[in-house]
């Protein structure tokens, strides 16, 4: 027998457990692509439109930090651009769960102790979850080239964009790693992440710092892009004059990655970590025993985490607020896009507004993740004897609201206050704009109530579908928010979303009653998640 | 009055009816084993006593209350171990222990102390490094230092060895001498019999007997071996005796118990000379429920009968 006996049964086992997922996966990014290629294309008709679009991202710090860079005026590289950080961060996060799905989460539960024993060998489970995942990935790429063709782009171009699937190799290798380190997969899907969100802060801060070309509309990444797989996707420069070497970048990490795990592999018994399991107190503080100190016990890790990440963008986002003024003086094209994402007339104020309202985007996926904890216990069997003390469910899931929103809440805060001291220290008033984006970013707050009134509703009302329908409810809004008014949405559609009723504070002014109607429209569904929770079964 | 009271229960998942009817009832003060093979409804049962799932129909009374209106007042004056015990990976055991304890109402530190010197646990380590057995050693400790009236138990030692098995016994002992009561669900029989004062035993969502011991071995039939000086004539025809067959020069025989006196009569009648009597086992009774199930599983094709 060798250390490979097996692979691929437990392939065929990993391709059964994950059907819907993987089509989900692979037809998704193509459907995606070809919608926003049909639509950019509606769009940007004109070469002369796309020079326009072309100067603006590539002189726009957020959208440089955001899309990257735009490789050349062709309809192709805008549609690149449009579509390059949705599909890569889904690649990248895809594949990570996938690989940690199928090695170290079945250690975890034990699923391969029981393979073992079985004639199957050493490395079988992680040549199998390789095989799934490098195959979903390139598989789902040969779509999307052919999503980008059908769409009536050039052939060479839209097979240099569905690189993009590179990204989804690069952290493969990443993942297949981080599952050899960490015991739980947990923690193997949080390192594998963080790696993530590094390398997108490593390609944003180099697209940031990036210089014009000579012809003005090209932009040159300067090195920190070069360190991260997310950058390499930008770098092979599809549509332009594509560096079909830049490939090569992501398969040696791949490569790379999986040598390592193999190492590691090797080195390590079944079900255990490089990473040491670390002993804890033998009793509990006062501190952790109620349900309020129990939620903060098992977020606080979570929370510091986003606490960083919003702190280190916030004042990213503030300092480049300066830079506003002079980089679109004179792009009045540059100056409209701004204006339709913040709003308002002054031109810093609107891009100010328009990151706070990024910020309010973004945490809503903590308010999704943290209250879907409660789902998570549901299903794991941790809520049965936990509901069988002398806590009541509507205390047990108010308390998790609460503990969501205060995050949430934290979180906004901090991002309008690290924002406001980024352009503050800036312009010479740290202070004074600490304090007024602070204000700024609470009142986005009833924005971030109805997400977690939306989150608790499902889980009351509807808690086999609570997981998949909250991220789409957010999605939903992230896509009316960012994309709606690029789509040409009827303002009904746009309404859908509570992001487009928070005032975009500083860009306009303050109007209290869009406030107050959200946070009744979540109240409501508070109400309706707290007694649907109250009234069905658990487990369910 | 009763602790739990439980008439004519019915519960449905979709089409499947989980519980069908079920009575059940445990007295003050005793330790009522609750018996049955996976599937038949002693978790769903549970659960409902312990008002996480609502019933479909029946009466439900437990320490008096309604066990889904007053779940958390009721929560206060009982404790539960689940039989699939799980924890959160990131907390200590010993934390996990004073965080149930706590969220039931308090527990006893010194008792807890005791407990975990008795069960060998190590409250140092993650929950996540537990084995199933550490992980449910977690849950009775929890349980058992809470000072409550009743405990309900739902196959608390499936992942225990014989000696922590022997601690469990007599822990739950100690229990009902403070005067509590015990719901056991287990198919641990020789520990239902050990612990036991009345068992009830459910198949397919109904209880198909329930009582002492010693009343369910009335119900089922004495083995009887005897050897007699002549050879015994007319067993066959006497009431209430089966099997009748002959073994290494004497004759073994199952009578039912109401037929014993009868039986011994005709018997002296042939010089005994050696008698033995041996009352079922609770193996035997469970399986006399469950014989049928398991025959017609033999005989049904492959691919399961349910």
């Amino acid at each position: 027998m060798s250390a490979f006996t097996g692979t691929g049964r437990l392939t065929r086992l990993a391709l059964r457990r994950d059907r819907i997922r993987l089509a989900i996966w692979t037809l998704g990014s193509p459907l995606i692509g070809y919608a926003l290629a049909e639509s950019v294309a509606s769009i940007y008709p004109e070469e002369q439109n796309r020079i326009g679009y072309a100067e603006v991202a590539n002189t726009s710090v957020v959208a440089r930090a955001f899309n990257g860079p735009v490789a050349s005026t062709d309809l192709g590289a805008v549609v690149v651009t449009e579509t390059y950080l949705t599909l890569a961060v889904l690649a990248a996060l895809l594949s990570t769960f996938a690989v940690v799905r199928h090695t170290r989460q079945n250690e975890e539960t034990g699923r391969a102790e029981l393979l073992g024993a079985a004639a199957v060998g050493r490395y079988a489970l992680l040549t199998a979850a390789l095989v799934v995942v490098v195959g979903a990935n390139v598989l789902s790429g040969a779509l999307l080239a052919l999503a980008f063709v059908g769409a009536g782009l050039p052939a060479a171009g839209s097979v240099a964009a569905a690189a993009i699937v590179g990204v989804g190799l690069a952290f493969t290798g990443a993942a297949a790693v981080t599952a050899q380190l960490s015991v739980t997969s947990r923690g193997a899907n949080a390192l594998a992440s963080a790696t993530v969100g590094v390398a997108f802060l490593l390609r944003a801060t180099g697209d940031v710092l990036g210089q014009p070309a000579a012809d003005g509309v090209r932009l040159v990444s300067a090195w920190p892009t070069w360190l991260s797989p997310l950058g390499w996707g930008t770098q092979i420069r599809a549509f332009d004059d594509e560096r079909w070497w830049v490939l090569t970048l992501p398969v040696a990490l791949l490569v790379a990655g999986v040598a390592g795990a193999y190492a590691l592999a090797e080195r390590r018994d079944l079900g255990a970590g490089l990473l040491a399991a670390r002993r804890g107190p033998a009793r509990a503080t006062a501190g952790l025993l109620s349900p309020a100190g129990l939620t903060w016990r098992l977020h606080r890790g979570a929370l510091t985490g986003w606490a960083v990440a919003v702190a280190v963008l916030g004042l990213a986002m503030g300092l480049a607020g300066n830079e506003v003024d002079d980089m679109i003086a004179d792009n009045p094209a540059a100056a409209e896009a701004i204006a339709q994402l913040g709003g308002g007339a002054e031109l810093v104020d609107a891009f100010l507004a328009a990151m706070l309202g990024l910020f309010a985007l973004t945490i809503g996926a903590y308010v999704v993740q943290a209250l879907l904890r409660v789902r998570g216990d549901e299903s794991d069997g941790i809520l049965e004897p936990l509901l069988a003390t002398a806590v009541s469910r509507y205390r047990w899931l108010g308390t998790q609201v609460a503990g969501a929103v205060l995050g949430a809440l934290a979180l906004m805060l901090l991002a309008g206050a690290t924002t406001g001291l980024g352009y503050g220290l800036a312009v010479g008033d740290p202070v004074g704009w600490t304090v007024d984006l602070t204000g700024a970013a609470l009142l986005r707050l009833p924005a971030l109530l109805v997400v977690a009134g939306v989150v608790t509703a499902l889980l009351g009302a509807l808690p086999r579908l609570s997981v998949a329908s909250s991220w789409a409810v957010l999605i939903v809004f992230l896509l009316l928010g960012q994309l709606g008014a690029a789509l040409d949405l009827p303002q009904a559609a746009l309404n859908l979303s509570p992001y487009t009723h928070v005032p975009s504070v500083p860009a306009v002014d303050v109007t209290v009653l869009p406030l107050v109607v959200l946070t009744a429209v979540a109240a409501a569904l508070l109400a309706l998640g707290l007694t649907t929770f109250r009234r069905r079964d658990t487990p369910t | 009055m009763s602790v739990i009271a439980i008439e004519n229960l019915v519960k449905t998942f979709g089409g499947v009816r989980a519980l069908d009817g079920l009575d059940l009832t445990v007295e003050p003060g005793e330790v009522h084993g609750f018996l049955g093979p996976n599937g038949s409804g002693k978790s769903t049962t549970i659960r409902i006593l312990l008002g996480l799932l609502r019933r479909d129909s029946g009466q439900v009374r437990l320490l008096g209350g309604d066990p889904w209106r007053d779940a958390v007042a009721l929560h206060r004056r009982l404790a539960y171990v689940p039989g699939d015990v799980n924890l959160w990976p990131n907390l200590s055991g010993g934390e996990a222990i004073d965080l149930f304890g706590a969220l039931r109402g308090g527990l006893d530190p010194r008792r807890r102390d005791e407990l975990l010197r008795r069960f060998d646990l190590d409250p140092t380590k993650k929950c996540r490094t537990y084995s199933k057995g550490n992980r449910q050693k977690v849950a009775i400790v929890a349980a058992f230092a809470s000072d409550v009236e009743l405990y309900v138990l739902d196959e608390p030692t499936s992942g225990l060895d014989p000696l922590m098995e022997a601690v469990f016994q007599e822990e739950v002992r100690q229990l009902t001498q403070g005067g509590a009561s015990v719901l056991l669900s287990s198919h641990v029989l020789a520990e239902v019999e050990a612990l036991c004062d009345r068992v009830s035993i459910i198949r397919e969502g109904r209880i198909v007997e329930s009582g002492t011991l010693s009343e369910l071995r009335h119900l089922a039939r004495t083995t009887v071996t005897v050897e007699t000086g002549r050879p015994v004539t007319g067993l066959t025809e006497l009431p209430g005796v089966h099997e009748v067959r002959p073994v290494d020069g004497r004759v073994r025989l199952e009578v039912e118990p109401e037929h014993l006196d009868a039986l011994l009569t005709h018997l002296v009648r042939f010089e005994v000379r050696a008698l033995t009597s041996t009352p079922p086992t609770l193996e035997e009774l469970f399986l006399r429920h469950y014989g049928e199930t398991i025959d017609s599983d033999r005989q049904a094709p492959a691919g399961g009968t349910r």
